[in-house]
Parts: C-alpha cells; structure tokens; sequence
C-alpha cells in the first residue's frame, strides 16, 4: 500500500501527485522531488552499460528510517514515484512491480485520450480510481 | 455442398430429395445470419410463422429438431425443422421418426418474403405478427423462465422429445414468443428485450420474465418518459424498440440513423475506425467542458486503441446527447450502451412512427448540427413492472424531458413518478464562479488599507519615513505620482539625513525589514521617534514636548503638537520643517505651503478645503505605497526562503555527488 504515488513528467514536472492526506503532504512532495535526481541517475547508468534496452522498473531508489520509495520509468522518460511506508514490510518487490504495471496502464489509458494534452495535469477519474486502490486504505 | 453435409452430418435421420434440397437450401440461404453456421433466429421464426402451425407445433419443432437444446438454429437444425414442419402439416405428428419418412410435401410458408434482406428490420414485421398474436392469446413469460432452464436440466435427450414439452404444455397456450425468445434469449438479449415490452402489453408477470431473460439490462438507468404516449399507444404500434424498461441509456433507432450519419460524414468506411483527433474536434463541437468530454471517452472507447469504431462513436454520441440533454454522466458504462448490445441494435434500427424531434447539437459547424432536428431522448413511462428496478436506480430523479428546445409536439407521459430534473447545472456553475471571483481580491485590499489609515490619525507618514530613507529611489518616483510636491521634499532628505540617523536608523530598519507590514508599521513610528527626539532635542526647543507626547499617536499628532505650540506661526513652522523633513514622510511636509496646512486643520481654515483634498490625496498615496510595500516584503521572504530550500537541496545534491564519485572514477 502506497503512502504517495506521483507520476512526473519528461520535464521532470509533476503531471500527478497524490498522497494520503493525513500525513504531511509536503514531506512527500519534497521526498518525490529529491528523489527524481536518482531516478536520471539510475537511467543514465542503465543507459551506457545496456544501450537501448532499459528496463522500466526501477527498483528502490533509496530508503529512509521511515519510508521507502521506488521508482518506474516509461520509454517516453515519463517517471512514476511510490513511496512506501517502511514498516510495512509485507511488501514485495513483485507487488510493487504490479503496481506500477497498472499505473502504467491507467496512465497509457489516459494518454490514448484525445482529449488529454500531454503536459496537462492527469484529471482522469479512472486513473484516480486506479491510484486510490493502491494507496493505503486507511488513509 | 456443405449444406448436404450438414444436414447429412447433422442428421443421418433424414434423407432430403432433390426439390427438398432445393427448396430448403433456398430458405437456408434466406434465413442466413450475420454469423456463419447459425440462422438468423429471427427469420426462423418468420419462417415458421408463416407455416401457419399452432404455436406449440412450432415449438415442439424446435425442440425436436434440435434447436432448442443448442440456442440456434444450426444447418442440420434447420432441416430437421423444415422436415418436421412438413409432417405437421401434413398432420403427422411431430417426432423425429416422421422426419424419416421420404414421401413428406414440402412445407408451406405462406407470406414469406422472398428477398433474403438480412439488414432490413426483420425484427419489426417479426413483433408484428407477435403482437398480434400476442393480444390473440395471453401470454405468460416462465416459458422464458423455463427455456433458460432447460438447458440445464435436460441434456440433448433427442430421445425425450415429449418430456420437455410437457411442461410448456401445463402453461397457458404458448405463443410464438416464448418460442422465440428462447433462442433470443442466447443470441440476442436486444431483441428479447424487445419481444418482452410486447408481451407485456397483454401479460401481467413481467418481472420475473425481465430479470431472467435480459440480465444484462439493468444497470443504473434513468428512466424517462417517453414522447409519444408510448404507454397507451402500445398495442399498437408494435413495430417500434422502445423498451418499458429502459431509459435514457438505450440508443433509439432513430438516433441510431442520425449517428451513422455523422459517424459517415466523419468515416465513410463503416468498418473503419475514427481516429482520436478527428473525435475530438467533432466532440468539441458540442461544447461540452473539456474534463467531461475526456470522461465521456474514457467511457466509450472500450478497447482503448485511441480511436472508435463504429459502436463506439454511437456510445460516445449517446453519451454526449444524453449529457447535453442534463443527464449525469455515470461512472461505468450503462449495461444498455454495452458495444455487445450495440451491435444488435444496429440491426434493428427503429421505424419511427412519427418525427421524433433531435437533439440540437450546439456546434459552430453549421452542416451537421443545425439541421433543425432535435433529438429528445425518449423517455419510457413506468409501467408496474418497471418500478422495481426504477426504484433501485439512483437516476431515477432525472427523468424529466430534457431537450435543449422545448418540444411541444410531443405530448409527455408523466407516471407523476419523476420529479423533474434541475437545470442543468454546468453552464450555471461556472459562470456564478467566475463572477464572484474577481470581485473579492479588489475590495478586501481596499478595506484593509482603509481600516490601516484610519485607526491611527495619522500613521502613514511613519512608514514614509523609513521608506524614504531605507529604500531606493523608487518609493520616490511611487511617491510622486500620489504627491507632487513630494520631489522638492525628497531631494532634500536623502542629503540631509544620513549624517545622524545613519547609524541608528539602519538597524532600526534591518530589524523592521525582516518583520510584517503591521509591525513595520509600528517600528519606524519609535525608531523616528528616536531620531527625531535626537535631532529635535539638539536642534530645536519645542520640539520637547514631542517625546513627551509618546509614540503611540502618529507623528502628525506630534507635529500638531509642535506646530501647534509653534503657535501656527508660519515662521515657526518654517524653522521645524528642515528638521521635520528627515523624519517625517513626505506626504506631510513636501512643500512648504500645503502640508503646514494639512497639519493644522484648526489653524489654517481658509486653506481647510483645499489642504484636506491634498491630505486625502496624499493618503491615497500613502496607501498604495504600502500596500505596494506589503507585497514586495511577502514577496521577497517568499523567495528567500525558496532560496533556502534550494540551497538545502543544492547541498544534499553535492554531498551524493561525492559519495558517487569515487564509484564512477572506479
């Protein structure tokens, strides 16, 4: 269950950004901003030892004492951010997989949308549908 | 031939002659569906109408032959149930054995048609005869009820052809509807659904009938009432596909046509697709808000390749009329609007029996839209059978008339169950937000600035002071435009200021700069105060009673004071202005006539007018530089601590840099 899920466009603006409002929102919007300077790092590393090929899932970015966040890049340099509670453990790496999978999908969804400028904030409410079924429930 | 083969194949039970052959390979091909392998139900059933059979011969021809057990009419079925309606009419008896015998007449089809139109309705005529076979005998929905089960219980027993038939025959006498909803019910859900509002004219239980044989018809749906009167007109007018139960949701046939229309003008290609862009600037056209139109495809584009096809279009096209129309959009597809529901629909485009008004279609392109049609979506009336379901739906408020002209022609069937629907709401909303907006920024600045001056008697010349020392020359020039005796004024103060209140004042102003407007507000009253005891108490004696005065009250109130004790005497005036000038603001003293008459309203009463003007002038002014200062001041601790935000993370950027370095060189 994510805590904050964003999705930051190739300009490294945040087309979406949501997090689970009973925390501070502004922790996560600035651990989100930080850690894009990770996520360029992680591509251009992939990108000299492999060439082309890239995979898209990240891995985990960094951790702090009290979260963890994981990072997803599409082809077109469209970057997803989740950010997890630390002491959620049962986690796996194939869960966060999934997840980001499905924000893949929703976002290409959204993108299929004649009527969505890319560039424009994400205002779909499938894809907000999508993103409230990951977030942490209680949130 | 296939056909032989089939028949051959499908079974060894019959043997077809030639004229057999001939005759039904000729109505084999007549009664061909869209899909390959299974007859058109609907023309089977014409067919065998036409036969002039007792309804049950008719059905135990289907279920002999095969066809009711499969759902469809296969090619074998087909045969065996021509051969079987060749023994009934015969007179022998319906079994499988007489489809043995050889020497069988071919049957009879009286009224056939004999162009094998596989688009046009075959479905009204169909409900035509039902209908009035329908008001000949009652009709009651188990069998429909029944026919779904049977699948189920029994299992293909070919060899049981009577066992079945026995418990349609403890029911009412059957018509050929429940014949023919059986194989409906497998095929094609639209036009059972269709067949049922027709045995609902003359058949009371309905629901069961409604839940067991159109399942995927009910989901949130508003209902609505239907223009013509549709309720009482039923019997007779049974060539139309309005559904009793169904709503907005459902796409008319009449809309159906005026949708293929628009989805030709866009695509001539039926089968083609409409790509994305092409959709858009034809749905923009209908003025809809950007988000809900981005809603409306998100709805109907279900397999997401980013164009529509032609069921597609429909939905979307629906979807906006019934939108325009005031309807909500829903979250989910309508189980009516369905693509799979689509399909049938496109072959049953109804007949409508009168004009039935269009939707206007509010688009600047004039070809298109403003044909003068208008679709009204039709609304249904609630029939006793309806309400169970329309009481379940949350829709069920909108169910008034919505059409975007008032369409009088139409008489409306009010079951008095609706309520009827608020304007719409979208074009309202918008523009109430929008006007109030603009509105609040202008006075709320204004109060404040007025509450600001006139609590104090005369705060304003405070803040001018340390204004006009601290800041550039700009305050100057802003100042200018309120006064404009404030240059003279001005150019004298820089001069003569800095020797004494240099060092005092600027840290009198650090400390005011990085505190709020309010408390600037307060400061430089003491900090002139200060000074101005200083300068005062070494440059001239009255100016003694100033500090005993106190700071609260503005520096004018002192002025007064010192003016006052001056004796209003414009030659004592003249000797404290010098002095006054370095601290007090320029609104107070930038000339030497009108402010001294600004300051002393007693005093000087010839000139009260005219000083007042200049004071109330000069208060303005005052005003606005503050507020200009306010906003400067936000701004810039905004930035600073953006600044800071940045510098913390330009750090933790270097320091992961030079962790990494070491890892990159290696």
């Amino acid at each position: 269950m994510a805590v904050c899920i964003a999705v930051i466009a190739k300009e490294n603006y945040p087309l979406f950004i949501r997090s689970v409002p009973t925390q501070n929102e502004l922790k996560f919007h600035y651990t989100v901003h930080t850690s894009l300077d990770v996520v360029e790092e992680k591509i251009s590393a992939v990108g000299k030892s492999l060439g082309d090929q890239r995979e898209l899932y990240l891995g985990l970015l960094y951790p702090t004492e009290d979260y963890k966040v994981y990072g997803y890049v599409t082809n077109s340099k469209v970057k997803f951010v989740i950010v997890v509670d630390s002491s959620n453990t049962s986690l796996r790496d194939n869960e966060i997989r999934s997840m980001f999978r499905k924000l893949h999908n929703s976002f290409t969804d959204v993108m299929c949308n004649p009527f969505y400028n890319p560039g424009d904030p994400i205002q779909s409410k499938a894809f907000n549908g999508i993103v409230s079924g990951m977030m942490v429930q209680t949130g | 031939m296939d056909q032989e083969s089939a028949a051959a194949s499908g079974g060894s039970l019959i043997s077809l002659n030639e004229h057999e052959q001939r005759y039904y390979s000729g109505l084999h091909a007549r009664c061909q569906a869209d899909t390959p392998g299974k007859l058109s139900s609907s023309k089977v059933a014409e067919l065998f109408k036409a036969s002039q059979q007792p309804p049950e011969s008719l059905h135990k021809v289907t279920e002999v032959c095969g066809a009711k057990h499969l759902g469809y009419f296969g090619t074998p079925q087909f045969y065996i149930a021509l051969k079987l309606l060749a023994a009934a009419q015969s007179g022998l008896p319906i079994r499988l054995e007489s489809v043995s015998t050889t020497n069988l007449p071919l049957p009879r089809f009286a009224g056939l048609k004999h162009e094998p139109d596989v688009r046009h309705p075959a479905a009204p005529p169909g409900p035509d005869a039902q209908g009035a076979q329908c008001g000949s005998a009652p009709v009651s929905w188990t069998p429909a009820d029944r026919s779904t089960f049977r699948p189920l219980e029994t299992s293909a027993d070919k060899k049981e052809p009577w066992s079945p038939p026995r418990s349609p025959c403890s029911s009412p006498p059957r018509s050929p509807l429940a014949y023919h909803s059986y194989p409906y019910a497998k095929q094609r859900n639209g036009v059972e659904a269709q067949i049922t509002p027709e045995s609902k004219r003359s058949s009371r239980p309905m629901v069961p009938l409604e839940q067991h044989s159109s399942p995927c018809h009910y989901g949130v749906k508003p209902t609505m009432e239907h223009l013509q009167a549709f309720s009482a007109e039923r019997p007779s007018q049974p060539g139309t596909v309005d559904y009793s139960d169904d709503d907005a949701w459902r796409i008319t046939g009449e809309q159906l046509e005026y949708y293929t229309n628009q989805f030709k003008s866009l695509q001539p290609d039926m089968g083609a697709r409409i790509l994305g862009a092409v959709a858009k600037n034809f749905f923009t056209k209908s003025k809809l808000p950007i988000p809900e139109l981005s809603h409306i495809w998100e709805l109907s584009d279900v397999d997401r390749d980013g164009a529509l096809t032609f069921t597609e279009f429909c939905i979307a096209f629906h979807l906006i009329v019934a939108r325009k129309n005031g309807y909500a959009l829903p979250e989910s597809l309508p189980a009516t609007l369905q693509p799979g529901f689509m399909q049938h629909e496109e072959e049953i485009p109804d007949t409508p029996e009168s004009s039935e008004p269009l939707i206007v279609f509010e688009d600047a392109e004039p070809r298109s839209y403003q044909m003068g049609q208008r679709i009204t979506v039709r609304l249904q009336p609630s029939l006793s059978s309806n309400k169970q379901e329309l009481d379940e739906e949350p829709l069920k408020e909108e169910a008034s008339v919505k059409s975007l002209t008032s369409s009088q022609e139409k008489p409306r069937l009010r079951q008095g169950a609706f309520p009827d629907r608020p304007e719409p709401p979208q074009d309202l909303d918008p523009q109430m937000k929008t006007k109030t907006r603009p509105r609040s920024y202008s006075s709320t600045s204004i109060e404040d600035a007025m509450k600001k001056v006139e609590e104090p008697p005369t705060p304003p010349p405070r803040p001018q002071k340390t204004h006009s020392r601290a800041s550039s020359l700009d305050l100057n020039k802003l100042l200018q435009q309120g006064a404009p005796g404030v240059k003279g004024g001005w150019l004298l103060h820089p001069p003569a200021l800095p020797p004494r209140p240099s060092a005092s004042q600027v840290p009198h102003f650090l400390t005011v700069s990085e505190k709020t407007p309010q408390n600037k507000v307060q400061q430089p009253n003491f900090a002139d105060f200060s000074h101005f005891r200083e300068e005062e108490e070494s440059s001239m004696k009255p100016e003694d009673q100033r500090p005993a005065s106190g700071f609260g009250p503005s520096t004018e109130d002192l002025t007064n004071n010192s003016k006052q004790d001056g004796s209003g005497s414009s030659h004592c005036q003249a000797p404290q202005k010098p002095v006054r000038r370095k601290y007090l603001p320029e609104s107070q003293n930038p000339e030497t006539g009108p402010p001294p008459g600004m300051v002393f309203p007693p005093s000087a009463k010839p000139s009260q007018k005219l000083l007042s003007r200049q004071k109330r002038e000069i208060q303005m002014a005052i005003r606005k530089n503050r507020e200009t200062n306010t906003v400067l001041t936000r701004l810039n601790s905004e930035l600073q601590q953006q600044l800071k935000v940045v510098h913390q993370e330009r750090v933790t950027l270097e320091s992961q840099l030079e962790l990494l370095r070491p890892l990159a060189s290696t």
